[in-house]
């Protein structure tokens, strides 16, 4: 176990590409944390320099408080499982979980080797298969293998460059879990590239958000649906995606395309004299109001729906209304999403209700939802209006407890158990 | 091919490998029984030889045309060899840098190699033969392994890069994060699986260079330099009117030997290495 604390991290490729402009990351002791963003955020680059295969430009990189900038890969006992896995063709199963170890001449006997390999494939579920060639394995089969020699070294942290990428949807999520599991019971510290946000918001303790190189927020799963730092981090997180409404503001009142909004003074002052903002609202905020306590009705904004296509998931309904945009609004938009690798849809609203709802579509239907949800944009910084970091704060002191508690339990598991890893 | 073969399908294939298999070897086995034949029996127009002898073998071994064939043999293999290894060292480091890293003029490389080989050797052999003769390579093991090179270099340079290509490198950086230095993340992920694909060059190399008849012929004078292709053209018979057919026929079937056994003993690793290119790249 090690903290890993990356100092103002830059890359610069040699054809003069700037990759990473300057990133600073403090990780724990014990802490999953997640780098996620777009392809080409430089998530990827940062993995790789932390483990030594990426030389680092300027800053400094200090595992357990030193510096390692200069280390060469083996130095830094880092365990990295890649995305393609990088399995070794011609060694059975056992051998590429025992690679590691052989390596460290002298230092373990043979007893030992197939001692640690049993505990690792054990926990991995390989038992098995362990006289396998990678080549007659699954996916699945292939990932654990990954993980298996990342597990038998005493490694002072765990990196993972888009480990589920390769694999199909229903693995993914089996994989998931194991890995969460995996991460709590060895309680090691671990840094996780993915550009999947389900992913990032499942296995994080705190989520990094990178764009063009540049951190844009670092938080707990929970702070980052909640508070977002700016549009690129309200629109990379939550799935569907959060909706984004041109807002023009016009005295006391926020005329969006659904529905005119009154303006709390708090807000009033925070909009300055911004004429045109981005309101974003996520669609679990929308709730059909045919199914809304009659007391909570008046404390949002109902308003009437056409709604063009519905999608019944059975557990949530998905209803889909489009609507007008403003053209400044559009644009703006528009390089959101070439920035999350999207693309430019026709502009509509999700909104997730809940699937006991009655919504038809082609039908105009009252939908409700509460401003004091809502979070409003500067269209030119992207920056968020109604940021509230005291509440982020908190979010994240409520993680970090659950956490170490979540740690303790599992140490205090082992021990109970009397096995101890390694 | 997937599935299994039905009856029908299964007769046919048989029939077309034995066709093929029998229009390959009829040479290969009339040359073998041709070398058992005694020279006066050479003409009865017999297949297998009427009465059974080794006297062709004796002579080329041990006895009159020793010195001309087993200096040739001498050659051959030496010439081969060194030709083979440089071949491979020189098309190793050109494919690891085809394979591995970008570079402008890449491409510009694999089509020079392959113009080079499908340039006629003939046409140089004239050129060549002056040119050597002029600055002392003529007759020389040099001045055959140099035009061997452009032989071997194009075709091991097109194998290697084809196979280097498709080795996943990422495993170099996985077993240095493993613990191992740069040394030892190439000798125990990379070499493994490179030695195959090398390993296949060097024998198709060897293979070429082996067979080589125009370059041997043209090039040399004596038995300082000339291989057993060319030598075979210089047998005599044991006297002017006497063909020397049964001595060239044990001498083919002596220089085919090596060639065999090493197909078959390296046969699936051949295929392997030839066909792992074009199939997976």
């Amino acid at each position: 176990m090690a903290s890993i604390t990356l100092k103002d991290i830059v890359k610069v490729y040699g054809d003069g590409y700037l990759a990473v402009k300057g990133v600073s990351l403090d990780i724990a002791e014990g802490e999953f944390v997640i780098l996620v963003g777009p392809s080409g955020c430089g998530k990827s680059t940062l993995l790789r320099m932390i483990v030594g295969l990426e030389d680092i430009t300027s800053g400094d990189l200090l595992i357990d408080g030193e510096r390692v900038n200069e280390e060469a890969p083996r130095k830094r006992r880092l365990a990295m499982v890649f995305q393609n896995y990088a399995l070794y063709p011609h060694l059975t199963v056992f051998e590429n979980i025992a690679f590691p170890l052989r390596l460290e001449r002298g230092q373990f006997t043979e007893e030992q080797i197939r001692e640690k390999v049993r505990f690792a494939a054990e926990t991995l579920e390989l038992q098995d298969h362990l006289d396998r060639k990678p080549a007659n394995l699954s996916g699945g089969q292939r990932q654990r293998v990954a993980m298996g020699r990342a597990i038998v070294r005493d490694a002072r942290a765990f990196l993972f460059d888009e480990p589920l990428s390769n694999l199909d949807a229903k693995l993914r999520g089996q994989m998931r879990t194991e890995i969460s599991r995996l991460q709590r019971s060895l309680g090691i510290t671990t840094v996780y590239v993915t550009h999947d946000q389900t992913e990032a918001m499942t296995l994080g303790d705190r989520v990094a958000v990178l764009r063009k190189g540049e951190l844009q927020q670092i938080a707990s799963p929970r702070g980052l649906y909640e508070q977002p730092v700016n549009l690129f981090v309200a629109g990379f997180i939550g799935s569907p995606p959060m909706n984004f409404l041109p807002g023009e503001v016009e005295g006391d009142v926020l005329r969006l395309p659904i529905a005119d909004v009154p303006l709390t003074p708090e807000l009033r002052e925070r909009l300055a004299d911004r004429r045109l903002v981005i309101v974003g609202i996520r669609p679990d905020h929308f709730v059909d109001a045919a199914l809304l306590e009659e007391h909570k009705r008046d404390a949002g904004v109902t308003f009437d729906a056409v709604v063009d296509v519905i999608e019944w998931l059975g557990s949530e309904l998905y209803a889909y209304i489009p609507f007008e945009t403003h053209p400044d609004v559009a644009a703006k938009l528009d390089e959101l999403d070439r920035d999350l690798d999207g693309e430019s849809m026709r502009t509509q609203l999700v909104a997730a209700l809940s699937s006991e709802s009655r919504v038809r579509d082609g039908e105009s239907h009252p939908l409700w939802f509460d401003p004091a949800r809502m979070l409003v944009f500067d269209p030119e910084t992207w920056e968020n209006l109604t940021y509230n970091e005291a509440a982020v704060q908190a979010l994240d002191e409520q993680n970090e407890q659950d956490r170490k508690a979540a740690l303790e339990r599992a140490a205090a598991r082992l021990s109970a158990a009397g096995t101890t890893p390694g | 091919m997937t599935g299994t073969l039905t009856g029908r399908q299964r007769f046919w294939w048989a029939v077309i490998t034995v066709l093929v298999l029998l229009w390959a070897l009829f040479p290969v086995v009339s040359i073998f029984a041709t070398s058992f034949k005694l020279p006066s029996q050479l003409n009865l127009g017999l297949f297998w030889p009427k009465t059974w002898t080794t006297s062709n073998y004796e002579q080329i071994l041990v006895g009159d045309a020793k010195t001309l064939f087993l200096s040739a043999l001498r050659n051959s293999i030496g010439i081969s060899l060194i030709a083979t290894a440089i071949a491979v060292v020189l098309a190793t480091l050109a494919a690891y840098a085809i394979g591995r890293l970008d570079f402008p003029g890449k491409r510009l490389i694999l089509t020079a190699a392959l113009g080079v080989s499908i340039f006629p050797a003939i046409s140089i052999v004239t050129p060549l033969f002056n040119l050597w003769r002029n600055i002392g390579l003529y007759d020389t093991w040099l001045g055959l392994i140099i035009p061997y090179l452009s032989l071997t270099l194009p075709i091991s340079i097109w194998t290697l890069a084809a196979f280097f290509r498709q080795i996943p490198w990422e495993l170099e950086q996985a077993a240095q994060v493993d613990g191992a230095t740069s040394w030892q993340a190439f000798r125990k992920a990379i070499v493994p699986l490179a030695a195959p694909g090398v390993f296949t060059t060097a024998l198709i190399a060897f293979f070429i260079a082996w067979n080589d008849f125009v370059y041997g012929i043209s090039l040399t004078s004596t038995d300082r330099a000339r291989p057993v292709p060319a030598a075979l053209a210089f047998f005599t018979g044991a006297s002017q009117f006497e063909e020397p057919t049964g001595a060239i026929s044990a001498a083919a079937v002596v220089v085919t030997i090596p060639v065999v056994i090493l197909v078959l003993l390296f046969q699936r690793q051949i295929v392997a290495g030839l066909t792992q290119g074009a199939v997976k790249g």
